[in-house]
């Protein structure tokens, strides 16, 4: 035993660690329930600024619903909007602050239900934030009722009988609608179901930040999460019942890479 | 003395947030006010003071843009009309909750719903007494000519930062739209990044550097005592409002039986009846509260030990009348004439209700 000891205290070293806790995110115990995406988002953004080292200069809007405590986790200065609002005062502070980096992180409630008309329109300035879009297909925080981008037939609190269209409506693909927006400057869909897909999610959520530095647009990036609490079924559950039903709705991959359309076929100037 | 100029009361509201120094303003049109924001456009101020402008797609966006930016801690502005003013209920609350300062102008028009677009002074509670959900004042100050509404600007944001509270504007569509000589303003320059920092940097989200904690800007507190805590701070500093910035004007009081009580355009019209009713012989003075909330309850009390009745004159169905009777507390009588609807009563009709309601006909 003791020579194991040994032998370990010479590997647990500082030159060999290849990774560890980003010293972003606070030592602090996270809310949310096991299995939950969002932890896996937040150290993914905690990492991407500390990488970028803009913890100075980033100014984070956390949304209401179960994000709505991001505050508590990652260690730089935040915004709490009130729901639906993110992306009004995200505009609010990139606007009086440009040399900041300033995100919203918010939940489909937030920016597909109650905020669409903030984010619709944030996007369509052409905003030079980074949007993050949490998309759970139900409202977390408040128990589980339906959300905006609940599946046709889901159960939910307030669809106990499954998601009806005469009653309901469609599930909203709003991040399709946002790509469609010529102030949006890069659009994707991701998830973080497993190491491959968070390394990619990873890599799309750096390369938003880093967009945002050229201000050439609206960077948005949706992450497919699961929220095995509302959906009542266990974490490994839950991962498959998403690629199952999840991912045919809302496909993975880039919308829209390229930045603010130049063009301005409609400027009666000339 | 400043340069002179004959304008409109929503022009000078954009041209005095120029001159003052203001970082932003976020707004959406709305009649009778939206030439503060034509004013602003047409001026650019971002190309020389570097002020922002920037029309939002509603009154609720615009009033979270100001969330967002006060939030910094420069100094930022909105402006509306009443049904505009609704909207933004649910930001300003969360505003005064959060402690940010910020100042909105609220031009009235009649309602309630879409109601009119003619002057009103039917938001007098809704201003007083929060508007939004949950325990918390706006400080309040009610322009009575354009040269106010130069003049509160400035004073609006002075108050604002000393408190970190939203001040409201108070304006009706008469002030709003009325040309009158104004003295401007000279220029002055905004906050520079160190001058923000060292006034606000203490709590306002500039980038969280290695030397101190993290700033965040929040209403929220699910601790029940700590929230108590939060309500108490609050409470403390609508004290301090009470005792340190109660403004009110007295016209012809020193002597008066009956007083008249009224705010912004209903004084100007106030004025002219206490002049016609003293050359009859009765002594008339008038009492305008200039803020609003604070409330001058105060002198109305003291008032109340010696005249013979209160008259209150408000473009509404009798809101501020509730308020002097609070003050007064029974010891003499108040009375209430108005007018709704866009309507303003002339001097005459007001001088023939204060025979009517109080001295006797």
């Amino acid at each position: 035993m003791a020579e194991i000891a040994e032998r370990l205290k010479n590997i647990i070293r500082p030159e060999n660690l290849i990774y560890g806790k980003s010293p972003l995110l606070n030592e602090v115990t996270m809310h949310y329930c096991p299995g939950c995406s969002h932890g896996v988002v937040h150290k993914i953004i905690a990492e991407v600024i500390d990488d970028m080292g803009i913890q100075d200069s980033t100014i984070g809007v956390s949304p209401v619903g179960c994000a709505v405590f991001a505050y508590n986790y990652i260690d730089i200065d935040w915004s709490e909007a009130a729901h639906g609002r993110a992306p009004a005062v995200a505009t609010g502070i990139k606007r009086i602050s440009p040399e900041k980096t300033v995100f919203t992180y918010q939940g489909d409630g937030d920016l597909a239900a109650i905020g669409t008309a903030e984010t619709m329109h944030a996007v369509n300035r052409g905003e030079n934030i980074v949007m993050i879009f949490i998309n759970n297909a139900i409202y977390g925080m408040t128990g589980g009722q339906m959300a905006p981008t609940t599946l046709l037939g889901q159960v939910t609190s307030t669809t106990p009988y499954g998601r009806n269209v005469d009653l309901n409506g469609y599930p909203l693909k709003i991040t399709e609608l946002i790509a469609q927006l010529p102030g949006a400057a890069y659009v994707t869909r991701q998830s973080v179901h497993t190491p491959a897909a968070v390394r990619k999610a990873r890599k799309a959520i750096r390369k938003a930040f880093e967009l945002s530095q050229k201000n050439i647009g609206t960077c948005f990036v949706e992450v497919v999460s699961t929220c095995n609490s509302g959906w009542k079924l266990t974490p490994v559950e839950s991962n498959d019942w998403m690629v199952k039903h999840m991912f045919p709705l809302f496909p993975l991959g880039d919308l829209k890479d390229g930045g603010k359309d130049a063009t301005e076929p409609f400027n009666i100037q000339g | 003395m400043g340069e002179l100029r004959l304008m409109k009361g929503n022009e000078v509201i954009a041209e005095a947030a120029i001159r003052y120094g203001c970082d932003g303003y976020f707004g959406y049109p709305i009649t009778p006010q939206s030439e503060v924001m034509e004013s602003l456009m047409a001026a650019r101020p971002w190309e020389t003071t570097g002020m922002v402008v920037l029309q939002a797609e509603s009154e609720i966006a615009s009033i979270h843009m100001v969330y967002g930016a006060a939030g910094c801690g420069k100094r930022v502005m909105t402006s509306s009309s009443s049904p505009g003013i609704s909207l933004m209920a649910e930001g300003i609350s969360y505003i005064a909750g959060s402690e940010l300062p910020c100042v909105i102008v609220n031009v009235q028009r009649g309602g309630p719903g879409l109601g009119t677009i003619q002057p009103s002074q039917a938001d007098y509670n809704q201003a007083t007494k929060g508007g939004g959900h949950g325990d918390y004042s706006l400080l309040v100050l009610a322009p009575a000519s354009v040269q106010e509404m130069n003049d509160f600007v400035g004073l609006g944001f002075d108050l604002a930062f000393k408190y970190r509270n939203p001040v409201m504007i108070l304006a009706d569509g008469v002030i709003g739209q009325m040309m009158e000589k104004v003295e401007l303003m000279d220029q002055q320059p905004r906050w520079t990044e160190e001058q923000v920092k060292q006034i606000t940097g203490s709590w306002a989200t500039q980038g969280k550097t290695k030397d101190r904690e993290k700033h965040v800007i929040t209403s929220l507190e699910m601790d029940s005592h700590i929230m108590e805590n939060n309500n108490l701070r609050l409470q403390a500093k609508y004290q301090q409002m009470k005792d340190e910035d109660v403004r009110y004007e007295t016209i012809e009081c020193e002597d008066a039986d009956y007083i008249l009580v009224a705010f912004g355009c209903a004084a100007r019209i106030c004025q002219k009846t206490v002049q016609m009713a003293r050359a009859k012989g009765h002594k008339v003075g008038l009492l305008r509260p200039i803020t609003l909330f604070p409330f001058p309850e105060k002198v109305i009390a003291e008032m109340a030990s010696h005249v013979n009745g209160f008259l209150t004159v408000e473009f509404n169905a009798g809101q501020m009348v509730n308020d002097v009777r609070l003050a007064v507390n029974g010891k003499t009588r108040v009375e209430y004439f108005g007018r709704m609807g866009g309507i303003l009563p002339s001097p005459d009709e007001v001088e023939k209700a204060l025979y009517h309601k109080l001295i006797g006909d």
